[in-house]
């Protein structure tokens, strides 16, 4: 019987990498939920407000652009637009030729996974490397981020130090504190050689033009303290309309992705060098991607650009715990994956067009969302697309003849007597695959068709 | 967003949607809604022509032919009378999962119309009619599985109040409450690995706080939970809240047994 890649995806999976996953992200949305409810009296309000700003700031992108771009320039940096991943890439390999970099040292940005940056880079003789911790460890092992804000999430400490030792960096331990201080050492003499300096951001306030970057790790502004020029490689949709809202966005993205008040290190940067800001890179440059973003903006789910990378939908979600992150074969797994990945395939969507169909529709990730996305909704539209686009799905039964059924009440209430042969059937064999996957792992119930419309029909008259 | 606006209630006769799943499999489901119904004094009519609810179709992306089958049920519960539905997964159907179905379609506000009037049992019965205690009794440890249909309702609340009013009912709380039993519809069929990793989880957690039954207001997660632990060689006993509220009276002989 052939099932849905994710399902057999998730059989096939290691089952201490399914228990890391599994804790990591059932602890991860445990604290988030205490936090939040301890500390506000009515979290669920937040994420509505947040959602309907960042819904505004959807729709109305067109005027926010323009004002973002005016403001950054204002502040003295380069604005370069790219419409494609490709274009982002050579918008930073263009900039680096520039200044003869050859070297550069990132932060955690999922948009540059999203353009494969660092491969790219690394292809035309440039050192990209990763400074993040976690994005660290997977790019020494050749391998790709399994969650939006943990990326290594699927390992466990014995794998990261096999790696290390592996990599040449020091012999084999497992003890958290030795993994860090040895990345760290390795790492510091890293910020130090490098020219450039790449983040992401996970605000662009149009009213000011500042940037906002959080992180753990105090990554970000090592990025940024010994290079020269700092790019920033920014999404479209991460715009908020005013500094004031970010109050609102970085309590909730804190809380909600890593169970924080706040991120260890907060970062306002409103521009390179200048007398009023002494310190930093001299020169300053945001690539603006879209990358699929409008046409996600010109479809019925655009809502999910709402989205600020938080997680909490990963963590929460059942599917995901089940099938660990890279069963969703895409940047960003999880439930806000299966809504994204397949719209930013652009015309490769029946590519993708199984995720949206791995999920329960449990509603959870919708609970969870900071933004308040209303993923199982946009999950069914995705269904919806792909059945109109007639990309076959495995194991799905075929609905037209259902349907023709239950439209029709007496070929229906046939249906529910001739259904009682059930009971008398070895079922198991019968070649009908929903009914043997259900098979496998459950009894099926006495069918009992028709009784009720009997009872109810034969039954005393009530008064 | 979930539309969960209500028309208010007028007079004391309503239409019940017995489900699919209850016309197969769980006929005294059905039979126990109807029982506690007439206890309150509310008529209950049965439109013979009922079917589905039009949610598989719906759920497997195929619109086309959901969308038949929703128009088929509109016209089978015409009228004015509330409907009245023993799942919170197709009460939710109605009011919501038809209405993003039929966003495009010139007939939205028939499906409108009909999702405003449709109600969860036990959200109809505790703030529909405004019954906030149940009489009778019924000695058990319950464990009540909140089915995922019903988040963001007024349908979880309404069936914790009910059956911790009754007397003997205690209820227990499990680990992660919040997860999916992982039915899912044809969710559990195309993906049995994961549907099935989900229900050996969910339950883990009942089997731990040792309850006496098994209670939700949907008996799909039912049929899959009671399934799986058959299959495993270890039934739990399982009920509906209709069921459990029938027989509350039927043990105190309010009701006739």
């Amino acid at each position: 019987m052939r099932f849905q890649q994710i399902d057999q995806f998730s059989a096939e999976l290691k089952a201490d990498t399914r228990a890391a996953v599994y804790d990591g992200s059932k602890k991860g949305h445990e604290k988030r939920t205490k936090l939040l409810y301890d500390e506000f009296p009515d979290p669920d309000r937040l994420r509505h407000i947040a959602g309907e700003v960042k819904q505004h700031v959807v729709e109305n992108l067109d005027t926010y652009l323009p004002q973002v771009e005016a403001k950054l320039k204002a502040n003295g940096v380069i604005v370069h637009w790219a419409a494609t991943a490709e274009a982002a890439n050579e918008a930073v390999l263009g900039i680096m030729r520039a200044r003869g970099a050859t070297k550069m040292v990132k932060a955690k940005t999922m948009v540059s996974e999203e353009t494969e940056l660092a491969h790219f880079l690394e292809k035309h003789g440039m050192e990209a490397l990763e400074t993040d911790l976690g994005e660290f460890i997977v790019q020494i092992d050749h391998d790709h981020p399994s969650h939006i804000v943990k990326p290594i999430i699927h390992k466990n400490r014995r794998e990261i130090a096999t790696s290390f030792e592996k990599n040449g960096l020091g012999a084999y331990n497992d003890d958290p504190q030795t993994i860090t201080r040895r990345a760290r050492n390795f790492l510091r003499h890293k910020y130090l050689e490098a020219d450039v300096g790449l983040t992401g951001a996970n605000f662009v306030s149009a009213e000011s033009g500042r940037i906002v970057l959080v992180t753990n790790e105090g990554n970000s502004r090592f990025c940024l303290a010994a290079t020269k020029c700092h790019i920033a490689m920014i999404g479209i949709e991460k715009i908020v309309p005013r500094d004031y809202d970010l109050g609102l966005f970085l309590n909730l993205l804190a809380r909600s992705g890593t169970a924080q008040d706040l991120t260890v290190y907060t970062e306002f940067i409103s521009g390179p060098k200048s007398p009023a800001q002494p310190d930093g890179p001299e020169e300053m440059h945001v690539i603006f991607v879209d990358n699929g973003r409008t046409e996600v903006l010109a479809s019925e789910c655009r809502d999910i650009l709402r989205c600020i990378r938080c997680g909490a939908c990963l963590n929460v979600c059942p599917v995901y715990r089940q099938a660990s992150g890279h069963a969703y074969r895409s940047v960003y797994p999880g439930p806000v994956g299966a809504v994204l990945s397949p719209l930013l395939m652009k015309e490769k969507f029946p590519q993708k067009a199984d995720l949206p169909k791995a999920s329960s529709l449990c509603g959870a990730c919708n609970e969870v969302c900071p933004v308040n996305i209303p993923i199982p909704d946009l999950l069914l539209r995705l269904r919806n697309r792909a059945k109109e686009e007639n990309v076959p799905s495995p194991g799905t039964p075929p609905m037209g003849a259902w349907a023709l059924l239950a439209s029709q009440p007496t070929a229906w209430r046939a249906s529910l007597f001739g259904g009682k042969v059930m009971n008398y059937l070895p079922t198991k064999l019968l070649p009908i695959p929903a009914l043997r996957a259900w098979e496998a792992k459950r009894a099926l119930p006495a069918w009992r068709g028709g009784e009720f419309r009997a009872w109810m029909k034969n039954r005393p008259k009530q008064s | 967003m979930l539309n969960t606006e209500r028309k208010p209630i007028t007079g004391k006769r309503v239409q019940l949607m017995a489900t699919c799943l209850c016309d197969a499999f769980y006929d005294d489901v059905a039979a126990a809604t109807v029982q506690i119904l007439e206890y309150l004094g509310v008529e209950v009519v049965f439109p013979e022509g009922q079917t589905c609810c039009g949610q598989p179709a719906f759920n497997g992306g195929d619109w086309v032919a959901s969308r038949k089958v929703v128009r088929h049920t509109v016209k089978t519960f015409a009228g004015d009378e509330p409907v009245v539905v023993p799942s919170g997964s197709c009460a939710a159907m109605m009011f919501h999962g038809a209405v993003l179905e039929f966003e495009k379609e010139n007939d939205l506000g028939e499906v409108e119309a009909l999702g405003r009037r449709t109600w969860e049992l036990g959200d109809f019965i505790f703030n529909g009619l405004g019954v906030k205690t149940w009489p009778g009794r019924f000695e058990a440890t319950v464990a009540l599985h909140r089915a995922c249909h019903t988040r963001g309702t007024k349908s979880s609340p309404a069936a914790t109040a009910l059956l911790s009013s009754i007397e003997g009912v205690k209820i227990v709380e499990f680990g992660e409450g919040e997860q999916c039993c992982g039915f899912g519809g044809t969710f559990s069929v195309t993906f049995p690995n994961i549907s099935a990793g989900m229900g050996a989880l969910k339950l883990e957690h009942i089997r731990a706080v040792k309850p006496d039954v098994l209670v939700s207001g949907d008996m799909s997660c039912m049929m899959h939970l009671g399934g799986m632990a058959q299959q495993e060689g270890k039934p739990i006993k399982t009920m509906h809240v209709a069921q459990v509220l029938r027989d509350a009276l039927k043990n105190a002989g309010l009701i006739k047994p």
